[in-house]
C-alpha cells in the first residue's frame, strides 16, 4: 500500500468516527431541546447528560484530529480547502464554538437554561450541514482558480441540488444514528419509558435516512457523472450498507438486541461511507488535488505515520477506560454512581 | 473609514483569535498543575480544605478548558482558512508536531473527562490524584507541540529551498529548530507562572473583601508560593530566550531595545519615547545592561536594527510589549517574595492590605503580559510568517471576506467571553466554599479550629 493511501484509509477512518460520535452528540443536543419543547425532558434528559457530560470534548478531537491530519498528509488541501472555504468554515467553527462552550456552561454553571439547550440543540444540525460542504466542493465544479487565487462559486453552491441533498442527508442522519445510539444506551440503562420514546425516534428517522441517501445519490450523477459511474462499480458495498441498514431497523423494531442494532448502523454507514470515498478517489478535490498529486514528501508521510501508530498505542488504551468508566459501565449507566 | 488589505486583515483576525486563545490556553496548561499539588497535599495532609479547592478549582477550570479547546480549534482551523499558503508550504515541513499536539489534546480531553467524573468513585484517592497526572502531560505537552510549530516559524529549518521546492525534508530537525528549547521552556513556565498568579489574586480577593477563613488562607500561601517558584522559572526562561535572540534573531532583539547602531556595551533602554529622528527620549539607560543582557557580558558586541534591511525590520513599538512584559515579570516575583518573607517573619502580617491588593493585581497583570509577550514573539517576526522564506502578505487568503470573518468572530469571542465570566460568577457566587465545605465535610467545618489563625 502506498503512503498516500494509507494516509487517505487513516483519515478516512477518523472521519468516520467524527461521523459516528459526532452525530450521537449532535442528535441528542436536538432531542435534548425537542423533548424539552414537548414536555418530555423529564423522560430522558438525565439519559442524554449522563452520556454527553464526559464525552463531548472527545468528540471535538476526532474532528480536529482529521483536518490536521488532512493537512499534514496533504498541504495541498490546505491551500484549496483553506481558500474556498472561508466563510462556510468560519461558520462551522462559530458554532462548534457555541457548541462547545455552551454546554459546558449549561452543564456545569446554569442549569436547565433554556436558551443554552437551544443553542445546543440547534447547533446540532447546523454544523453537520455547514461541514457538509467541504464534502459538496470536493466533486468539483464549485471552485474556480483565477490569477487571484482560488475562490467559493457561492451561487454555484446554493443552487446546486447536489450540495441540498447533501445538507438533507447530513441532517437526517445524524438524528437517525443519534435515536438508534440513545435507544441502546436507554435498554442498556433499563430505563423504560426514554426507550420507548428514542425507539420511536429512531424508526420515524429511518426512512427519511434511506431516502436521503438515495437522492444524494441521483443528484451526483448530475454533478459528477464520473464519481456516480465509480460508485456503481462498488455497487455490492452499498448494498451490504443497506442489508445492515434493514437488520438494523427489524431489530430496533423487533425491540430486541438494541447493542446489535447500534453495531449495524455503524456498519450501515462504514459501508456507505468507505464506498463513497474509494469511488470518489483517486481525487480529494476534483480536478484540482488526487492523492498522488497532494501528497507530502516520503519523509514526513513515514513520520507521520510512525506517529499515529505511536499515539494510538496510547489512546486506544485511554479510550477503553473512558469507556468502561462510562459507557459501559452499568452502574454508572443507570445513574448510581 | 480608512481601507486595510488583506493581508493586514488577516492579521488582525488571526491576532483577534490568538490572543483570545492564549488566556484560556496558558490557564488550561498551568491550572491541572496547581489542582494537582493541592488534591495531592490534601491527600497527604489529610486536609478537606485542599481537596475542596482542588475541586472548586477544576470545576472553574472545566469552564475555561471548554472555551480553550473550542478556540484552539478555531485557530487550527484558521491557520489554513486565513493563512493557506502558509500552511501548504508549512504542511510539508512541520505538520509532525501539530498532529502530535492533537494526540496530547486527545490524551488530556480523555483524562479530563475522567478525572471531572470520578472524584468519589475510588475507595483510595490517591488514584483519583493519579488521573491528574496524564491531564497535566497532555496540558504541557499540547503547549511544548504547538511552541515548535511558533519556534519553527522564528527559526525554519530542516529542510532546502531548490528553485521555489521544497526537498531534503527532515521535520525533527524542524520540530527542534534553536528557537524551540528556550521557547517552550519560557511558554511553559510562563503559563505555570500566570495561573498560580490568577488563583492567587482570586484568594487575596476573597480575604480582602469577605475577611476569608482558613480555606482561603491556605489557597493563598499554596499560590504565592508556587508563584514564587514559577516568577524564578520564568525569569530564568526569558533570559535564555534574550541570548537565544541575541545569537539567532538580533532584529527581533535589537526592536524591542530600540538597539540602533551595533555596538559593544550596550546600553539597555527602558521604556522612552522616540523623536521624529528616531532618536530616544525620556528613557532610562541602564550602562551596558544589554550586552549584559544578550550575552552575559557587560563589554560584549550587540548587533543593531542597522544591519537589517529597511524592509525587513519590525515595527518599533514591540518596544513597549518587551518592556511590559519584563516589567510585570519582576513585579510577580516581587510580590510574591514580600508575601513570603512576611509569612516566614511571625512578627509581621502577610495579610497585610496592600500586600493582598498587589498580589489581587499581580493576576490579571500577569494574563497581561503573556498577550504583550505573545505579541512581543510575534509582530517582532514582522514582516515574516516564516522568517526568511515567506512573508505575511505571500501567505494571507487572497478571498475577499476576511473583513466580514474579523466581525463574525469578534462577536463569537464577545458572547464567549461574557458568558464565561457570567458562568464563572454564578458558579462561585451561589456556593460559596464554606459552604460547600459545610455540606462535604461537615465534620470539619464543625470544629472550625483554626478559623483565627
Amino acid at each position: 500500500m502506498s503512503y498516500e493511501l494509507i494516509g487517505i484509509t487513516v483519515l478516512w477512518f477518523f472521519l468516520y468516527g467524527y461521523l459516528i460520535v459526532a452525530s450521537i452528540d449532535f442528535g441528542a443536543g436536538f432531542f435534548a431541546y425537542y423533548a424539552r419543547m414537548t414536555k418530555k425532558d423529564h423522560i430522558m434528559n438525565q439519559l442524554i447528560s449522563r452520556y454527553l457530560s464526559p464525552v463531548w470534548e472527545v468528540t471535538n478531537v476526532f474532528f480536529v484530529f482529521f483536518f490536521v491530519g488532512l493537512v499534514g498528509f496533504f498541504p495541498d488541501t490546505a491551500y484549496y480547502y483553506g481558500q474556498s472555504l472561508l466563510i462556510p468554515g468560519s461558520i462551522a467553527i462559530v458554532l462548534i464554538a457555541i457548541r462547545g462552550s455552551f454546554y459546558a456552561f449549561e452543564s456545569y454553571g446554569s442549569k436547565d437554561n433554556a436558551f443554552y439547550m437551544f443553542l445546543y440543540g440547534a447547533t446540532g444540525l447546523l454544523i453537520p450541514a455547514s461541514l457538509s460542504t467541504a464534502l459538496t466542493i470536493s466533486e468539483g465544479g464549485f471552485i474556480e482558480e483565477t490569477a487571484n487565487g482560488v475562490q467559493l462559486l457561492y451561487r454555484e453552491l446554493l443552487t446546486s441540488p447536489y450540495s441540498w441533498s447533501v445538507v438533507f442527508l447530513a441532517i437526517v442522519s445524524v438524528l437517525y444514528i443519534s435515536a438508534m445510539f440513545l435507544a441502546y444506551y436507554a435498554n442498556r440503562a433499563g430505563d423504560e419509558p426514554a426507550l420507548e420514546l428514542v425507539r420511536k425516534y429512531a424508526l420515524f428517522w429511518s426512512s427519511p435516512t434511506i431516502i436521503a441517501s438515495l437522492t444524494t445519490f441521483i443528484a451526483l450523477s448530475q454533478q459528477n457523472y464520473d464519481h456516480y459511474e465509480s460508485a456503481l462499480d462498488l455497487w455490492w458495498v452499498f448494498g451490504i450498507s443497506v442489508a445492515f441498514f434493514m437488520i438494523a431497523v427489524f431489530l430496533v423494531y423487533q425491540g430486541k438486541y438494541y447493542g446489535w442494532a447500534f453495531v449495524s448502523v455503524m456498519f450501515q454507514f462504514l459501508f456507505a461511507f468507505f464506498g463513497y470515498g474509494a469511488s470518489h478517489l483517486p481525487y480529494i478535490l476534483r480536478p484540482f488535488i488526487t492523492i498522488s498529486s497532494g501528497v507530502t514528501n516520503e519523509t514526513m508521510a513515514i513520520s507521520l505515520i510512525v506517529v499515529f501508530i505511536a499515539g494510538l498505542c496510547l489512546l486506544i488504551p485511554s479510550l477503553i477506560l473512558l469507556m468502561r468508566l462510562f459507557l459501559f459501565d452499568a452502574d454508572y449507566v443507570k445513574g448510581k454512581k | 473609514m480608512f481601507e486595510l488589505d488583506g493581508a493586514t486583515i488577516s492579521r488582525l483576525l488571526t491576532s483577534m483569535t490568538l490572543l483570545f486563545h492564549a488566556i484560556f490556553a496558558t490557564l488550561g496548561v498551568g491550572v491541572p498543575v496547581l489542582v494537582s499539588v493541592a488534591e495531592l497535599i490534601g491527600i497527604k495532609k489529610k486536609d478537606p480544605h485542599y481537596t475542596l479547592l482542588a475541586r472548586r478549582w477544576t470545576r472553574g477550570y472545566t469552564i475555561t478548558v471548554a472555551v480553550g479547546v473550542v478556540t484552539g480549534t478555531a485557530i487550527g482551523l484558521q491557520l489554513s482558512l486565513i493563512w493557506p499558503s502558509f500552511m501548504r508550504f508549512a504542511g510539508n515541513v512541520i505538520a509532525l508536531p501539530l498532529f502530535m499536539e492533537t494526540f496530547a489534546f486527545f490524551f488530556e480531553a480523555i483524562f479530563l473527562g475522567i478525572y471531572l467524573y470520578t472524584w468519589d468513585r475510588f475507595k483510595n484517592p490517591i488514584y483519583h490524584w493519579l488521573l491528574s497526572i496524564p491531564v497535566v502531560i497532555g496540558g504541557t505537552m499540547s503547549a511544548f507541540f504547538i511552541t515548535t510549530v511558533n519556534s519553527f516559524m522564528n527559526q525554519p529549518q530542516g529542510f532546502d529551498m531548490e528553485n521555489g521546492t521544497i526537498t531534503a525534508i527532515d521535520p525533527l530537525a524542524a520540530m527542534f529548530n534553536p528557537a524551540t528549547p528556550t521557547k517552550v521552556f519560557h511558554v511553559v513556565s510562563s503559563s505555570y507562572l500566570t495561573a498560580a498568579a490568577v488563583l492567587a489574586a482570586i484568594a487575596a480577593i476573597s480575604i480582602l473583601l469577605k475577611k476569608g477563613s482558613a480555606y482561603h488562607k491556605k489557597a493563598l500561601k499554596l499560590t504565592v508560593s508556587m508563584m514564587f517558584i514559577f516568577a524564578i522559572l520564568t525569569a530564568v526562561a526569558g533570559d535564555l530566550s534574550a541570548k537565544f535572540l541575541a545569537e539567532h534573531q538580533p532584529e527581533k532583539l535589537a526592536a524591542g531595545e530600540w538597539h540602533f547602531e551595533t555596538e559593544a556595551g550596550a546600553d539597555l533602554v527602558v521604556f522612552g519615547t522616540l523623536n521624529e529622528n528616531n532618536e530616544v527620549e525620556n528613557a532610562i539607560r541602564i550602562p551596558n545592561a544589554l550586552s549584559f543582557l544578550a550575552y552575559g557580558d557587560f563589554n560584549a558586541e550587540v548587533q543593531g536594527l542597522e544591519e537589517t534591511p529597511e524592509d525587513e525590520r519590525p515595527p518599533l513599538w514591540i518596544h513597549y510589549m518587551f518592556d511590559l512584559m519584563v516589567t510585570i515579570g519582576f513585579y510577580t516575583l516581587g510580590i510574591s517574595m514580600l508575601f513570603l518573607v512576611f509569612w516566614k517573619i511571625k512578627k509581621w502580617n502577610e495579610h497585610n492590605r496592600l500586600i493582598l491588593a498587589g498580589i489581587a493585581v499581580a493576576g490579571p497583570l500577569s494574563m497581561l503580559a503573556i498577550e504583550f509577550g505573545w505579541i512581543y514573539a510575534e509582530v517582532g517576526r514582522q514582516p515574516w510568517i516564516m522568517r526568511g522564506f515567506m512573508t505575511v502578505t505571500e501567505a494571507a487568503t487572497t478571498s475577499p471576506y476576511v473583513g466580514a470573518m474579523f466581525w463574525l468572530f469578534f462577536a463569537l469571542y464577545v458572547v464567549l467571553g461574557v458568558g464565561c465570566v457570567v458562568v464563572l460568577r454564578k458558579m462561585f457566587k451561589d456556593n460559596p466554599a464554606e459552604l460547600e465545605l459545610e455540606h462535604r465535610f461537615p465534620q470539619i467545618a464543625a470544629t472550625k479550629e483554626d478559623d483565627k489563625s
